[in-house]
């Protein structure tokens, strides 16, 4: 069996499971973010009383964070009084951050464990060697009643990267090469591991981005097997070493596909409107103006992300014509890029930084588009609307491309300014 | 629920997403009728005038794409769409659409042979969905009998609301 259906079994207390079959699985974690009021309103319906477990629920508050409208404030009102009623203690209120950045953060996150969320960038946590899948409201309700969930076994693909990377080229450049490579339908259904050593030389940050973007191929999950980067992080996090538990893929094991890339010669890729798979070297749409560049999200508002901008762009300023707004995942982050000064030189080189959260990620406050604007961003979707109006254009790259292109004022290969940075 | 179930089709291409179906800056409604209102916004503006009640979607590849949000099934389910039919789903879509009780059925090959505002009759049992037009039918994948058992109590909230309504 593959180390994901070791864990899918065992949550099912089954010795052996196969793909395709039907298992009823506990759940050792789910989230509820601020969108989906509809989980408590669902778990009501169905005659709720106590959920499950409270010590298992988190709630996170980063899509409305802070409450842009009345509507949302009172769904996080609703939120906080269910979660204090219910003595649920894992409540991460609006200054935080995004919901994939604040878990790993407060230790909350281990190998071999099913984490269930209602948010699809929940395979995120693969970087972790952990079961990470989104649901939807009402579906997450009936775990909180019977900490329970059906799941159909999964098929698994093999996603094998090598090489090494060039300077200027980062992991998301990786992660949307692969999706272009490969589309948004390859891994319906389907569970995706990712392995070689260019995904062993990744630091957890970049195994995030990776995991986080194998939802936009249709990944059920994403897995990358824990290794002693892993462990460091574990244990730099607090986590409670008791649950973690580190199943091995065994030898046999024979993947439904097998895809072997090599990232040596890889250049920055963007994805350009409105497909993630739309992907092409930043140079095939070098000069298109922007308006508007992102950095942040659960894709791209680590410190990492951040310390890139702030490499590119200190001492300088921002083209005059264009907006560049920067939005660390979580409260750590921020605090991190004040105490090592990024914050202050990225203001001066004119970004906007707003609270810890999803920010503009789905379009629906600071920093919202307009039709016929462009936007460059660090974030995950480039879908018709997803940042605003359906009629701006959304590209999707690393955080150099980002920077770079706010820099100019249009989209540039950051390899361009090499000499600078 | 009917097994037999028969509309007229709204064809639809590949990967329509959820922000298609649903844009995000709607997501904070609440109230059906004010969720019925956008569907398809993004992708069709003027649908929710123009879907009958039982009327049936016909899409390509990997329907519902994108985010987890119910209010993607919600809003087609409140606008009056009676079934979806795709060449295949995304995962949560697929999920959300059977825990509330909106009837799917993957299919591959009716995408090519129907024309929008055809009639269609399918059967959720068999997968098999009948062209009224062309009298033609086609084979899509029946559905397991759990998530019929789901489809039967109007989605999963009944059918827990039964086991869990005494406690
Ligand atoms: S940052 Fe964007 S992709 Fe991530 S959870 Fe928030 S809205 Fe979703």
């Amino acid at each position: 069996m593959h180390a994901i259906e070791k864990i899918l079994a065992r949550a099912a207390h089954r010795e052996v499971i196969k793909s395709g079959e039907i298992i009823t699985c506990d759940i050792d974690l789910v989230e509820i973010n601020d969108l989906y009021l509809q989980v408590i309103e669902s778990f009501d319906e169905m005659n709720g009383k106590k959920v499950w477990d409270p010590e298992k629920v988190v709630f996170v508050f980063d899509h409305y964070a802070p409450a842009p409208t009345i509507k949302s404030a009172q769904t996080q009102r609703d939120m906080r009084s269910f979660a204090w009623q219910q003595g649920i203690r894992h409540l991460f209120d609006i200054n935080t951050g995004v919901c994939h950045q604040v878990m790993p953060e407060a230790g909350l996150v281990y190998p071999g464990m099913i984490l269930v969320a209602t948010d699809s960038h929940t395979t995120t946590h693969g970087a972790f060697g952990a079961f990470g899948t989104g649901v939807g409201a009402t579906d997450l309700a009936s775990i909180l009643l019977t900490g329970k969930m059906w799941f159909r076994v999964p098929e698994i693909i093999n996603i094998k990267i090598s090489g090494d990377l060039k300077p200027g080229v980062l992991p998301k450049d990786i992660i949307l090469y692969v999706l272009g490579q490969l589309g948004t339908k390859k891994a319906l259904y389907k569970a995706v591991e990712f392995s070689g050593e260019a995904i062993e030389n990744l630091d957890i940050a970049g195994r995030m981005v990776i995991c986080n973007m194998a939802v936009e191929m249709g990944a059920k999950t994403a897995y990358i097997q824990p290794d002693e980067a892993t462990m460091t992080y574990l244990k730099s996090r607090k986590v409670d070493f008791d649950k973690v538990v580190v199943h091995e893929t065994d030898s046999d094991y024979q993947f439904s596909e097998q895809h072997n890339f090599d990232i040596s010669n890889l250049d920055p890729q963007i994805a350009t409107p409105h497909s993630v798979d739309n992907v092409v070297p930043v140079g095939a749409v070098k000069g298109t103006k922007v308006n508007q560049a992102f950095i942040g999200s659960c894709t791209g508002g680590r410190v990492e992300d951040i310390e890139i901008a702030y490499n590119i762009l200190k001492g300088k300023k921002i083209n005059n014509k264009t907006r560049l707004v920067i939005i660390p995942a979580s409260k750590e982050i921020l605090l991190e890029c004040i105490n090592r000064g990024y914050m202050q030189e990225l203001v001066r080189a004119g970004a906007t930084f707003t609270a810890p959260g999803c920010g503009p990620c789905l379009g629906t406050h600071q920093g919202v588009i307009a039709p016929g604007e462009v936007c460059v961003t660090a974030s995950n979707r480039n879908f018709p609307g997803r940042m605003g109006s359906s009629d701006a254009d959304i590209y999707l790259a690393s955080p150099a491309t980002v920077a770079v292109s706010a820099l100019l004022g249009y989209i540039t290969d950051p390899r361009e300014l090499e000499g600078e940075v | 629920m009917n097994h037999k179930l028969m509309g007229k089709v709204f064809l639809l291409g590949d990967n329509i997403d959820t922000d298609q179906i649903y844009p995000g800056r709607y997501i904070e409604l609440t109230s059906k009728s004010d969720i019925a209102a956008h569907c398809m916004e993004g992708v069709r503006p003027g649908f929710s005038s123009q879907v009958c009640k039982g009327d049936i979607i016909v899409a390509g590849e990997n329907f519902g794409c994108g985010s987890s949000r119910e209010h993607a099934v919600i809003t087609l389910k409140e606008a009056g769409v009676g079934l979806v039919i795709a060449k295949s789903f995304a995962r949560i879509f697929f999920r959300n659409a059977i825990n509330l009780g909106l009837p799917v059925i993957t299919c591959k090959s009716v995408y090519e042979r129907v024309r929008e505002s055809d009639v269609l009759e399918a059967n959720l049992l068999t997968g098999e969905i009948k062209s009224l037009r062309r009298s033609e039918v086609f084979k899509g994948e029946p559905l397991p009998e759990f998530v019929m058992e789901i489809l039967n109590n109007g989605g999963i909230k009944n059918m827990f609301k039964e086991k869990y309504g005494q406690i």
